[in-house]
């Protein structure tokens, strides 16, 4: 949630934060144009430079949280309409030199309550994921390489819950449309990292704030998958835009996961220590 | 007393469980019950307490078990019972806990804070509550754990005629310390535990009266033998390891023992490589593979996991009702002595779930510890409900 994006938690920086927003501030200011002057320039063979200076840019508006803290209930909904429903609480602490640190602790279903996940996201190669199985009140590391596999049985993928770094993806701005009133910018990205579930992504950058509005996923076969849109966004510290309702429709089984999001609270001064795989066992 | 310095959050959660074993074989001793399908009924409330700043924590997990055909395994117990304080770099935990060491799956060579509940299940998962003080202190290095473990626990064992029982009956209520203050003897452990990189690192250390005992047969009044326990004064150094890289993780832990005959080792080492989404289809198919080994002389505790190998799988369908199906197989490589087992479980609605849980012998040999649970494989189906 690091920036107006469906990120829940970790996040893999490949550059340091003060190398995009040089780059960020060549892209958008080459050439002494105003940023919207940049971005509202013809597409063509800049589509690319244009895609990817609106996801730099969504990024850089996003940076300096140092961490968060929120609650969240996730209802899965089936093709014919039966529901479940989890609640989770989520801490992140903003990487500096590495990526994020998180952990979610689940208080719902009943059955699983008090299990928690602790990740630390990398650079690079893949990140360090623990679990807390209280009924066992064993903490195990786990593999952290299935980024297409369906998170506790909702529509969302490990991966559309990573925050989307910059440099994970390639862009292609497509076209400046409106979505429910809002002017957007439409920019295709395709996954440059391995094993995800998706050929490319269509995500709809709202022009005023770059906050995701909406997101288009595509199976590797190039089949439309998935839809996620996320509302209600509200302003923290007068800076950082959050949603308070992220849908996300699968349009090949018609099933779908609603998370609704509360209880935001920011720089609660996390640190290192708290994130620590041998405190996860006392935290429900 | 202000109320604010009271409490802030409580939580009142756990489970109410119905269960019925199923007996498809006949018993090794006529004078054990031979019912084919066994009732039982578990009870464990949970209340969780914590401070408003998140410092102090009050647990208590009372847990109850009534079960038709083994007066043993009706048995109450205090899961948990603890007062903990967390500072900035430590944390004090008082009172009865569970402490879980260790990597492996097919055996938990280096847990020994707790005591076996072994009526629960013969799977050794299920522990009993341990008094104990624990101050626990976080470093750059890693975590450091310091245990004082007081009021020893015997172990559980069935009923004279229950199932599960083994070759011969045990006197569970006659134990044998070595230990002159028997079970008011004081025990210490110390851990410390780090993560670097893609490694996980454990190193412990324990002394203490054994969870383990020895089971040497006696005679009793009627003529008849059986086990009676002997819990002895050991010294174990554990260590575990666990290497987690993509879509594998390798695992070994084992320790050292002093105590019970000369000093031995045990070691299980192995391990889980990952097939994600399985088909397209979001399941994710886990192989495991472990090697059991244990150098212990006849002095000791008998083990079955001298010379073992053990080959599982774990099925997460990832689904809403969160379905889970492992299996394993565990084959002596000495006396080909084989055992099956299996679990299952997935949500039925948001509050209930079903597990289902097997065990099966094959082609075991009189020598084989297993010989006297050789006709006791069953099936268990287990309903729950969480509040």
């Amino acid at each position: 949630m690091k920036k107006a994006n469906p990120a829940l938690f970790s996040t893999r920086r490949i550059a340091p934060p003060w190398a995009k927003m040089i780059m960020a501030a060549f892209l958008l200011f080459a050439g002494g144009h105003a940023a919207n002057d940049a971005l509202a320039g013809p597409a063509g063979k800049d589509a690319a430079g244009k895609g990817l200076a609106i996801a730099i840019e969504a990024d850089r508006r996003d940076h300096g949280f140092k961490d968060y803290a929120a609650d969240m209930t996730m209802t899965l909904r089936s093709s014919n309409g039966s529901e479940s429903h989890r609640r989770l609480s989520i801490k992140v602490l903003e990487g500096r030199d590495d990526g994020d640190k998180s952990l979610i602790v689940f208080s719902r279903p009943r059955d699983i309550s008090g299990t928690a996940l602790l990740t630390f996201a990398h650079k690079k190669g893949n990140d360090d994921q623990w679990i807390y199985l209280p009924a066992l009140k064993r903490v195990k590391r786990i593999s952290s390489t299935n980024r297409s596999g369906a998170f506790v049985g909702s529509e969302f993928a490990y991966e559309d819950l990573i925050r989307p770094e910059v440099e994970r993806y390639t862009y292609l701005w497509l076209r400046d449309e409106a979505v429910d009133g809002q002017p957007a910018h439409a920019v295709e990205r395709t996954p440059a990292y391995q094993n995800s579930g998706y050929r490319r992504q269509i995500v709809w950058y709202d022009q005023a704030e770059f906050r995701v509005l909406r997101i288009e996923f595509f199976d590797r076969n190039n089949a439309l998958l998935k839809r996620f849109t996320a509302s209600d966004y509200q302003k923290y510290l007068g800076k950082y835009w959050r949603p308070a309702l992220m849908i996300m429709i699968n349009l090949q089984n018609d099933k779908s996961t609603n998370l609704s999001w509360k209880n935001y609270e920011f720089k609660n001064g996390y640190n290192n220590a708290y994130f620590n795989k041998n405190r996860i066992k006392n935290l429900r | 007393m202000a109320p604010a310095a009271i409490a802030a959050e409580w939580e009142l959660a756990g489970f109410a469980a119905a269960e019925l074993r199923l007996f498809p074989n006949s018993t090794i001793d006529a004078a054990q019950n031979s019912e084919t399908v066994s009732p039982a009924f578990t009870l464990q409330p949970e209340l969780h307490v914590q401070s408003d700043s998140g410092s102090d924590r009050f647990v208590a997990i009372p847990f109850l078990k009534a079960d038709q055909d083994d007066s043993r395994r009706s048995h109450g117990d205090l899961r948990e019972l603890y007062w903990r304080r967390q500072g900035d770099a430590w944390a004090l935990l008082v009172g009865l806990n569970r402490v879980f060491w260790g990597v492996a799956e097919a055996r938990h060579v280096i847990d020994i804070i707790n005591q076996t509940d072994q009526v629960e299940s013969p799977f050794a998962e299920d522990k009993l509550g341990q008094g104990m003080l624990n101050l626990q202190y976080f470093a750059a290095v890693g975590t450091f754990d310091a245990y004082l473990l007081t009021g020893f626990r015997d172990r559980t064992f069935p009923d004279d005629d229950a199932r599960l029982r083994g070759l011969l009956p045990i006197d569970a209520d006659n134990p044998v310390f070595e230990a002159s203050s028997r079970r008011r003897h004081v025990d210490w452990a110390l851990r410390w535990s780090t993560a670097i990189a893609d490694w996980d690192i454990g190193l412990s250390h324990f002394r203490g009266t054994g969870r383990e005992p020895r089971l040497p047969t006696s005679l009793r009044a009627d003529g008849t033998a059986q086990f009676v326990p002997h819990y002895d004064i050991i010294d174990q150094t554990g260590l575990d390891l666990q290497f987690t890289h993509d879509a594998w993780i390798w695992k070994l832990e084992g320790f050292s023992r002093r105590g019970q005959g000369r000093r031995f080792i045990a070691l299980a080492g192995g391990f889980e490589y990952t097939l994600f989404n399985l088909a397209g289809q979001g399941y994710d198919l886990g192989l495991l593979a472990e090697y059991l080994y244990d150098d212990r002389d006849a002095v000791a505790p008998p083990t079955r996991f001298d010379d073992d190998i053990f080959f599982g799988f774990r099925l997460a369908l990832n689904d809403a009702a969160g379905t889970e199906i492992k299996g394993g197989a565990i084959l002596d490589r000495h006396s080909h002595a084989a055992s099956f087992s299996i679990e299952a479980g997935w949500r039925l609605a948001e509050r209930w779930r079903l597990n289902i849980e097997g065990l099966a012998f094959h082609r075991i040999p009189a020598r084989d510890l297993l010989y006297g649970l050789r006709r006791d494989d069953y099936l268990q189906l287990q309903l729950s409900r969480f509040f």
